[in-house]
Order: C-alpha cells, then sequence, then structure tokens
C-alpha cells in the first residue's frame, strides 16, 4: 500500500527524523496562510501517489502567499500527469506547503528488502533529487549499500560506513547516522517494504533534513497495523482495482479487451500470457482464489464486466477446492445481473466440470468451450 | 526413488484441526501419505479420524510418532510460529502452505532457520507431491498426477496443476512435483531443487515454471550452466504484467530489469534450457525434448 508525503513526514516525526516546517493544504487560502508562516515563500507540492511530481508541475515554489494560493488552486480537484501517472494523471486533492530550504547537497538513502540475501538493505548515494533508477543506470558506483542483519538490526559501524561513503564530517556525519538508525526504525515498526528519503539534504549550515518521504506499506502486514490502514486513499487508486480489494480478490487492470477470470496467480499470468501470444490484449489479471465462493466469483465478474474496454470474457479455471460448478454459477449470476452478453471463452478442468459446463450451456450465454489452454488460444485467435 | 520424501516420510500436520488443515489431510491420507500426527495447541488427546493422534506441541508429537515432515495449515499472524516451532523440533522437511505471511516475519525467521538442520519449503506454496512414492504434502489434486520420471518444479500453484495436466495428458509421468512458493522470501530455491533432481537417478527432465519478481530464474539459469547434468524446460509467466504492480503472489512485482520475464527467459535460454514457447506449450514442449533423448 502507497501512502502520501504528508502521512510518510507524519510518520517520520514520531522518529525524530528533522524536516522542514510544513502543513497540509486544501484551498488556496489555507495554502497562502501557511506561506504566510513561513515567512511568505514556501514550496507547494500536489499530494499524489505516484512519483515524478517535479515533471509534471506538482512541485512549485511560490515567491509570495499569493502565488502560494495560485499554485495550489491551480494543482487541487485536479489530476496531475506525471511519467509515473499514465495519461489520465492522479487526482490532487491534499498540497503540502513546505518552507524553503538551503540546500547545500542532495543526497539519497532508502531500505528495503534485498530478495537475494533475503535481508534488508539500506541503499546511500550522493547523488540524491533524481531516481535511484537513473544513478543506477548512469553511476551504478555512486551507490553504497549497507546488508542488514535482521537479528542484529543496523549497526552503528554501518552507518558510519555510509555516512563516510557520502563524505560527510563531524556533526554532520553523527546526524546522517542517527536518521539512517531512525528510518530502519520506520522500515521495520512499520512493516514497509520500502522507506526511502530522496533528497535527503545537507543545508548551508551542516544540517541533514528529509526533503522528501516515500513509504510503501506491506499489504500483507496491515492486519496488524490498524492506524496505517487508515492512511489509505482510495482515490489514487483504481476504482475497479479499490472495489476487487475491498473484496480480496486481486485484480490489476490492464489496457486490452479481453477480460480474464482464473483462479490461482501464475495460472492468471500463464492465461494471459496465452491471450496475449494469441494475438489478443488482455484488459485485466484477475486471480479469483483458491476458496472462492459462487458469490465471490459472481461479483469478480461483475468487475470485469465493468471495464467498459471488454469485448470478451476468457474463463480459465483449475477446479479443485474452488468447484467448477461454483464458478460456472458465479459467472452465469454476474451476466444475469449485469444483463450481460458479452461471448465467453470458457476452459473448465478438475472437480465438477461436468456440472459446470451443464450451467453454462443451459444458461443460454454465449458460450464457447474449449477443452485446453491450446484450444482456448485458438478460439480467441479466431474470434479476434 | 523421488525427491524430499518417500515411502518412510512420515507427516505431522500443524494446523490439523482447522478447516484447511483437517480437509487436506484428508486428501493427502486418501493418497497414500503416512499422516502419522497432528499438532493444534490446545487439542491434544483427541484423534483425527479415529486414527491420528493430535498433540498439542511439536516436539511432543516427534517424539512419540518419529514425524519427519511437517505440513503447515495456519494462518498467517502465527504461521511464523508454527514454522519455528518444528524447525526447533528439528522436523528436517517443513512445508508451509499458509499464504500471507508478512514478508518482514519471513526476514527474521531466515537465519533462525539456517542455523538448523532443517528444509523450508514455501510458504504461500502448494507442496509436494511424488508419485512414484504414492506421497502427497501439500494441496494439489493428487488424481492429476502420473508416476513417471519428469520431475516439475514451480513457484506457482494452479500453473503446476496445469503443467502436470499437460504432461501426464500425453503419457508423461512425474518423479516429484514441488511448488517452492510465490512469496519474495521462501526456504527452497529452484537451485535446490534442481540439485535434489540432480541426484535423483529417477529423474530424466525437468520442468522449470518461474515467473516475473526477484532473480531465482537468473541463479537457476547460472546453476544449469554449471552444473546441472539433466535437460530442463523452462516457462516463465508475467510477461504482459506492467511494472510495480502485485500480480497476486506478493514475489510477483517487477522492481528492476532481472525481475521481467524477459530477462528471465533469455537468462535461461543462454544457460541452455529449452523455452517453452507459451504456458499452452508445456506438455508438447516437454514431449519433443524426452523424444530427442
Amino acid at each position: 500500500m502507497k501512502i502520501h508525503e504528508y502521512q510518510a513526514k507524519e510518520l517520520f516525526s514520531k522518529y525524530g527524523i528533522p524536516m522542514l516546517r510544513r502543513r497540509v493544504a486544501t484551498t488556496g487560502q489555507e495554502a497562502a496562510q501557511a506561506a504566510q508562516e513561513f515567512g511568505g515563500r514556501a514550496v507547494v507540492k500536489a499530494q499524489i501517489h505516484a512519483g515524478g511530481r517535479g515533471k509534471g508541475g506538482g512541485i512549485q515554489v511560490a515567491a509570495s502567499p499569493e502565488e502560494a494560493a495560485e499554485f495550489a488552486k491551480g494543482m487541487l480537484g485536479r489530476n496531475l500527469v506525471t511519467p509515473q501517472t499514465g495519461p489520465e494523471g492522479a487526482p490532487v486533492r491534499q498540497v503540502l506547503i513546505e518552507e524553503l530550504a538551503d540546500i547545500q547537497r542532495e543526497l539519497y538513502l532508502a531500505i528495503t528488502i534485498d530478495r537475494t540475501q533475503q535481508a534488508p538493505i539500506m541503499l546511500a548515494s550522493p547523488m540524491g533529487g533524481v531516481s535511484i533508477e537513473e544513478v543506477a543506470a548512469s553511476n551504478p558506483e555512486a551507490i553504497y549499500s549497507q546488508m542488514i542483519d535482521p537479528l542484529l538490526g543496523l549497526m552503528p559501524f554501518q552507518t558510519r560506513s555510509l555516512a563516510a561513503a557520502l563524505d560527510l564530517q563531524g556533526d554532520t556525519a553523527r546526524a546522517a547516522g542517527q536518521v539512517m538508525t531512525a528510518l530502519y526504525r520506520v522500515f521495520v515498526e512499520n512493516d514497509c517494504t520500502l522507506a526511502e528519503i530522496n533528497p535527503l539534504i545537507v543545508t548551508g549550515d551542516g544540517a541533514i533534513v528529509a526533503l522528501d518521504a516515500k513509504i510503501n506499506l506491506e499489504d500483507d502486514s496491515l492486519f496488524r497495523h490498524q492506524e496505517l490502514q487508515e492512511l489509505r486513499d482510495p482515490s489514487q487508486e483504481d476504482e475497479l482495482e479499490a472495489r476487487a480489494a475491498e473484496l480480496g480478490i486481486a485484480y490489476v487492470k490492464l489496457d486490452g479487451d479481453v477480460g480474464c477470470l482464473v483462479n490461482g496467480a501464475g495460472l492468471a499470468m500463464a492465461t494471459l500470457d496465452v491471450a496475449s501470444a494469441a494475438g489478443a490484449a488482455p484488459a485485466n489479471f484477475l486471480d479469483v482464489g483458491g476458496g472462492a465462493t459462487a458469490e465471490l466469483v459472481a461479483d469478480a465478474v461483475e468487475i470485469i464486466l465493468s471495464d467498459p474496454k471488454v469485448t470478451r470474457v476468457l474463463v480459465n479455471i483449475f477446479g479443485g477446492i474452488l468447484r467448477c460448478d461454483l464458478a460456472a454459477s458465479g459467472v452465469v449470476l454476474a451476466y444475469q445481473r449485469k444483463g450481460s452478453n458479452l461471448p465467453l471463452v470458457v476452459r473448465l478442468l478438475g472437480t465438477n466440470v461436468e456440472e459446470g459446463c451443464n450451467i453454462l450451456r443451459e444458461s443460454g450465454l454465449p458460450v464457447t468451450f474449449a477443452d485446453s489452454l491450446a484450444e482456448a488460444a485458438q478460439v480467441i485467435r479466431e474470434s479476434g | 526413488m523421488s525427491i524430499l520424501v518417500n515411502e518412510n516420510s512420515r507427516v505431522l500436520v500443524q494446523g490439523i484441526t482447522g478447516r484447511e488443515g483437517s480437509f487436506h489431510a484428508s486428501s493427502c491420507m486418501a493418497y497414500g501419505t503416512n499422516v502419522v500426527a497432528g499438532v493444534t495447541p490446545g487439542r491434544g488427546g483427541q484423534l483425527f479420524e479415529d486414527r491420528v493422534p493430535v498433540f498439542d506441541a511439536v516436539a511432543q508429537a516427534v517424539r512419540e510418532t518419529q514425524a519427519n515432515v511437517s505440513l503447515i495449515f495456519v494462518p498467517p499472524a502465527f504461521a511464523p510460529d508454527a514454522i519455528a516451532e518444528a524447525a526447533d523440533a528439528l522436523v528436517p522437511l517443513i512445508v508451509c502452505i499458509t499464504e500471507g505471511i508478512p514478508v518482514q516475519d519471513m526476514v527474521r525467521l531466515t537465519p533462525y532457520l539456517a542455523g538448523k538442520q532443517v528444509r523450508l519449503i514455501g510458504p504461500n506454496c502448494p507442496g509436494l507431491i511424488s508419485p512414484v512414492a504414492s506421497c502427497k504434502v501439500g494441496i494439489m489434486p493428487g488424481s492429476i498426477h502420473r508416476p513417471g520420471r519428469t520431475g516439475v518444479v514451480s513457484r506457482s500453484g494452479t500453473l503446476t496443476y496445469e503443467a502436470v495436466e499437460q504432461l501426464s495428458s500425453l503419457g508423461i509421468g512425474q518423479s516429484s512435483c514441488v511448488g517452492i512458493g510465490g512469496d519474495p522470501i521462501i526456504g527452497t530455491s529452484f537451485v535446490d531443487a534442481l540439485r535434489l533432481f540432480n541426484d535423483d537417478p529417477d529423474t530424466d527432465l525437468v520442468v522449470l515454471i518461474g515467473e516475473i519478481g526477484g532473480s531465482l530464474e537468473q541463479d537457476a539459469a547460472a546453476y544449469i550452466k554449471e552444473g546441472f547434468t539433466k535437460p530442463v524446460c523452462a516457462l516463465v509467466v508475467g510477461a504482459t504484467a506492467p511494472p510495480g504492480k502485485r500480480m497476486g503472489h506478493a514475489g510477483a512485482i517487477i522492481t528492476g530489469e532481472d525481475a521481467r520475464a524477459d530477462a528471465k527467459i533469455q537468462a535461461l535460454r543462454e544457460a541452455g534450457a529449452t523455452i517453452i514457447p507459451t504456458p499452452a506449450d508445456i506438455g508438447a514442449t516437454a514431449q519433443a525434448v524426452l523424444a530427442r533423448m
């Protein structure tokens, strides 16, 4: 789960990470008041879940409270398009007004899980302020890392080593070490998959300040973080994806026209690949799960049918615990509720496959049956 | 022969009195698996299906039944404790089916397990099955499997069943099938499973099924190039997945170049694996490779 910059900063402040004075605004007037409080000049930052905000005009430096209000009004209530949002952009409902910083250096600091080493890793770079992917591509030697033993935690010698690599000295190095230690605590105590400060700045008088804050929370850990669940902002998510998530259905919206209903994540990815290889573009990834009921299958199919781009539906169910007859009933139920008549390609296999096929046959829906994935691909190709 | 489990496997089921645990314990027993014990804290003294003793603790179950495999069906919040308990009792093979264990719990468990002579399969996996030994330690439908000489290793559940269905329908039986799990941090990797297949005289060919996310497939490719002596047919799914989106499995997310399907396929191809063109061609590709052997 992603959260906004202002929410991540509220979390950071609980751990003592130094930041600038800032205020969340939802109107131009609030933005002007905040800028006034910070001495007139301020930065106005659109709050959306995607990165690349600067490139999309979502970060503006205002020279006066009036200008802060103007920038805020230009952002609020609109969709901001950045290189990471897609062409529709993401809606801006809050802006963060922050005082101006005296930036001497821009650094990068982050923690994530290294899957190969199966441990947390802290990354640091003297090349902050640009995306770390760009640094990795252009200057991989400028990224320093420390693998963290999960039983020991981040040790002081590791923070000293990173601070030295960043060419920091004296009090500045010590302050950076404290930020690293605090960031590790943020990461562990909130079950983050990513905690990132980009840039972490060194000010003219040698202070260390987190100018930005990015936190991704692990979905599978949210059950033990009631307070973090409340940070969710469904307005930043695709509407259908948000509805699916509420139902516990793994659904990812794609750009094509073939709606896909599958049980199991691997089989779902495989089904999309089969459709693509047959020259069709999948409209979605959807794993309805192993223990689904007919009702849940119906909800899943309704989500598929709610996507206006969908012109046909491919069903691939390997019946086990999810019986084919239940899956078939769910499909029929959703078609009835939606009054849909879109063509179906259905491949059922496993438990109660005959019953499932009969339910679909007797429903009167426009179903073409396939016995195998290869046959399903053939039908998709021919229905082009 | 088979890998990991055989006729001497004595299976204990953690969470045997739960809905999923009891359903699958029965199904494993019906397949021929020797389920010798169950563990559910607070339910010690009961009998499962009138014959399998249920214990309060894993150590006690191991002491009294000599169980040497544990199959775990415990909800995500309690599964790390269940895995650690099995490791503490030195159960040599621990198979965790549970999906949704917090990744940082797995991060902390990994060094703990590394200090013990135990192997973890999963979590978030369908388990494993050896049709040649009539032993199923997992949730896969036993009926689709046929005894034979092809090994299957996969990060997925239902896609593994799809692969097995295609193989069996062409008369290609399996020695062992292992689902290593769809989470970012798992106990047994492709390389670990391939090493076991390499040493198994009754496996001639391995079908490897990978997916986007991480770099386990590249590690497998390096090992196939260096030391694996048998032919490999490889499929990597998720070519259509957009970057940064979790495709169901917690581990199936594109976070960098290595995590992409095309990078994995290229590594496996360069290592000499036969690439399965689409998921519809698993059986046919294996059949063609077997015909050339």
